[in-house]
């Protein structure tokens, strides 16, 4: 037998070992056709509702997911402590809302500009964290064999996480932190709500359409600002200079440098953009779900980290499309199977994943991965 | 030997054996030492804090001494949690009990806070003298009472086949079926959605409440378990606000302690199905704190009940009233509801080495503090006069209910 058809059979054998499992374990899980069908058809409108919040949720995941497979595609290294710099953009912008009397104000005007100020601060302070990150635990290493960068990358993490832990508990910065120690959930306020209401409009748009659909300002929000977010990066990637040297760089680091690509220069904008895209996503998620928790970067890093594997790690159309499609699944887990499973479908999407097309959805596209 | 150092070893060997002279004279009294083993890293530290700070208030008033100063008593608050877990951390409480085994001058444990914590624990002091617990906060019912939990509970607990567990807050058999009466007498919901934390006690706590709301003729529309580190519940909430055949139930039940993420879930209700007036939201004590309402936010927790066992503080009898004003000199306004469950735990301790001493025994003997606990009967407490049955519960079943309004819980009325 050739090894290609042995190849095929093996998977053939694998994606049949899979199917058993699931049909048998998958009613446990909440996984039952019939009524999921039925549940559809009895309110078709709940589904729009699943896929609101489940594209507004996944935005913000592949907005994580995006800084994941960057580095991935430059360097190789799978960047653990990406999930809790977006922690970080969490608590930075949440820091700034504090001192600029935001998040006690009820005035439109002061709203809006200090969500502006705390999202270019957020976007700004994630990303230097992220490139001084890569100069202190990654650059040393980049010839190293890739278990030790992969190792940094987990002290990294865990050097985030405990600065955060310590952060939540400045409650003289950060009066709504509160007394209860840096371990528990902080608020987060609904301020897109507030200035909406402010202004006189309902929080639902689509409250007057008849429809019974919610819509709201936020859900709308996180998801534009993702959009442009993922066309401004595409667009930089194809046609800036310093795009196309990170392409080249990705496809092959030693040519890049042959041609006069300054390579450390490229890996340092690549961390840059990565980190500016946490510290947003960071703010985006503060404003969505409304918490602020130092372990948070942990379960959005797995998840981002899911969705860049689940697109193709090293590539960026990949991941958004990931992102998307995790936080779908994720919403319709809570919605029609049931919530304690949901951790578990989604990990169970990154294993099969592993087993049946470890190069993901998208990659084969070796090209476009920067 | 040279001679000169003869002398100075002799001069060391008299000086030391003179300090240990005086040493013996100077403390005749043993020492006992007293643990708790509790959640202190996390959203229930502001719960934790105060039941330390009750436990410490009522040593203080005691000069750290029991028997007529023949007993010097140390106390020790540990902390069962991790930051990694944000709440209790099985990991913890299990090492915390190990030590505590191990360490012949422990002579109580009083926790735990969380049920789960204590399902752990019991049965390692339980062959360790056995060593005895009390707990100010466990209502898990499971841990005591025969029939009330799953098969197997409570004896599973109790290797040493004799019970070294007892708790001064009434169990949720009690406050299980009074939540589902008043969601249904008071606040008339006719159907309601049960929300858990796959924990032993919010589990136990969501289980009685399903029971008895069914036994009531409540439509249960759905119990389910929830992930409790999730980013948000939308689409949870999504599918509950059209439960109730396209409409949102009258009422949910939560039951759960607050660091389940009980905020991000009620932020998240809120937000789909609208403020707490039209569809009711309910948990049991382990939402009843503080840090409930900053974490949500006081407008969107405004109108939220959570019930706890017990009257309310104004309410405490003249011990009670004593104990909350000595409490607020030392430590500063008291809302919380469990700080007089701490005082208790240590007081009705306090009473059983006293008793020991009293009928000639030894309070450093584990079996005979744990014979003196179980022995209380009607024991003149902050919490009122109540006795222990055999099976380590307590007497009182009174529950109270309060609410949220203008960002701190208030009473609404106590119930049985």
């Amino acid at each position: 037998m050739s090894t290609k058809a042995k190849t095929i059979l093996r998977r053939i054998l694998i994606t049949v070992l899979v199917l058993y499992v699931i049909f048998l374990l998958g009613p446990i899980a909440g996984f039952d056709v019939p009524s999921i069908a039925k549940a559809i058809q009895a309110d078709p409108r709940q589904l729009v509702q699943f896929i609101i919040v489940g594209v507004a949720n996944g935005a913000i995941l592949a907005i994580i997911a995006l800084g994941y497979t960057m580095v991935y595609g430059i360097i190789e290294l799978i960047n653990f402590a990406h999930g809790d710099l977006y922690m970080w953009g969490v608590f930075s912008s949440l820091t700034i809302l504090s001192l600029t009397g935001t998040l006690t104000t009820k005035d439109p005007v002061h709203i809006i500009w200090g969500i502006a100020v705390a999202l270019i601060f957020a976007v700004v302070f994630c990303a230097v964290v992220n490139v001084a990150i890569e100069r202190l635990a990654y650059r040393r290493l980049r010839n190293a064999p890739r278990l030790a960068p992969l190792i940094s990358a987990i002290g990294m993490s865990f050097t985030l996480e405990n600065i955060g832990l310590i952060w939540a508990q400045q409650s003289w910065i950060v009066p709504s932190f509160g007394t209860t120690g840096g371990a528990s959930q902080k608020d987060y306020p609904d301020l897109l709500s507030r200035l909406f209401q402010g202004l006189g409009y309902n929080v639902n748009l689509l409250a007057s359409s008849g429809l019974g659909l919610r819509l709201t300002i936020k859900d709308l929000l996180v998801i534009v600002l993702a959009g442009v977010l993922m066309i401004s990066l595409r667009l930089f990637i194809q046609r800036t200079s310093l795009g196309k040297a990170m392409r080249a760089t990705a496809q092959n680091r030693d040519a890049a440098k042959m041609l006069g690509i300054d390579i450390d220069r490229v890996i340092s904008a690549t961390f840059l953009i990565g980190g500016g895209l946490a510290g947003a996503a960071g703010l985006m998620a503060g404003l969505y779900n409304g918490t602020a928790w130092w372990f948070m970067g942990f379960r959005a890093g797995l998840f981002a980290f899911t969705a860049a594997v689940l697109g193709g790690i090293g590539n960026i159309t990949g991941a958004m499309t990931g992102g998307f499609l995790i936080g779908l699944l994720a919403s319709f887990s809570d919605g029609y199977l049931n919530a304690r499973w949901t951790e578990a479908w989604v990990f169970a999407v990154l294993v099969l994943i592993l087993l049946l097309r470890p190069t993901g959805l998208f990659g084969e596209q070796v090209g476009e991965k920067a | 030997m040279s001679k000169r150092s003869f002398v100075l070893i002799s001069v060391l060997v008299a000086a030391s054996m003179l300090l240990a002279a005086c040493g013996a004279g100077g403390s005749a009294a043993k020492t006992l030492k007293i643990v708790s083993s509790l959640p202190m890293t996390g959203s229930s530290l502001t719960q934790t804090q105060t039941i330390v700070n009750a436990e410490e208030l009522r040593l203080a008033q005691a000069n750290n001494q029991a028997c007529g100063g023949k007993y010097t008593l140390a106390y020790e608050p540990w902390d069962d949690a991790s930051a990694a877990q944000g709440q209790w951390d099985p990991a913890v409480e299990t090492a915390n009990a190990n030590k505590a085994a191990a360490d012949p001058s422990i002579i109580a444990y009083l926790g735990t806070f969380n049920s789960g914590a204590a399902a752990l624990s019991i049965p390692i002091l339980d062959q360790a003298g056995p060593l005895v617990m009390i707990s100010p906060a466990n209502t898990y019912p499971g841990l005591t009472k025969p029939g009330k939990g799953a098969p197997g509970e409570p004896d599973k607990y109790y290797p040493a086949s004799v019970r070294n567990y007892a708790r001064v807050v009434t169990a949720d058999d009690v406050q299980g079926a009074v939540d589902a009466k008043f969601m249904f007498n008071n606040l008339g919901v006719k159907t309601v959605y049960i929300l858990d934390d796959q924990q032993l006690y919010g589990k136990g706590v969501a289980d009685v409440f399903e029971a008895t709301a069914k036994s009531l003729g409540m439509t249960v529309l759905g119990h389910e378990g929830i992930d409790t580190k999730a980013a948000d519940y939308k689409a949870l909430m999504t599918k509950i606000s059209t439960s109730n055949n396209g409409q949102p139930p009258d009422g949910i039940f939560v039951g759960m302690v607050i660091d389940s993420n009980a905020t991000q879930l009620l932020k998240d209700k809120v937000a789909i199905m609208g403020d707490n007036t039209k569809v009711k939201f309910m948990g049991p004590d382990g939402i009843q704190t503080q840090a409930m309402i900053d974490g949500a936010g006081a407008s969107t927790a405004e109108g939220i009940y959570a019930s706890v066992a017990g009257v309310p503080l104004d309410k405490l009898g003249p011990a009670g009233q004593q104990f909350v004003k000595d409490y607020e000199a030392k430590y500063g306004k008291l809302t919380e509801p469990y700080a007089v469950y701490g005082y208790e735990t240590m007081n009705v301790l306090l009473k059983a080495l006293e008793n020991v001493c009293a009928s000639g025994g030894d309070p450093s003997n584990r079996k005979q503090v744990r014979d003196a606990v179980f022995a209380i009967k009607d024991f003149n407490g902050v919490l009122g006069t109540w006795s222990f049955d055999a099976n380590g519960d307590t007497s009182l079943t009174d529950m109270t209910i309060y609410q949220a309004k203008s960002g701190a819980y208030t009473a609404v009325g106590t119930f049985k």
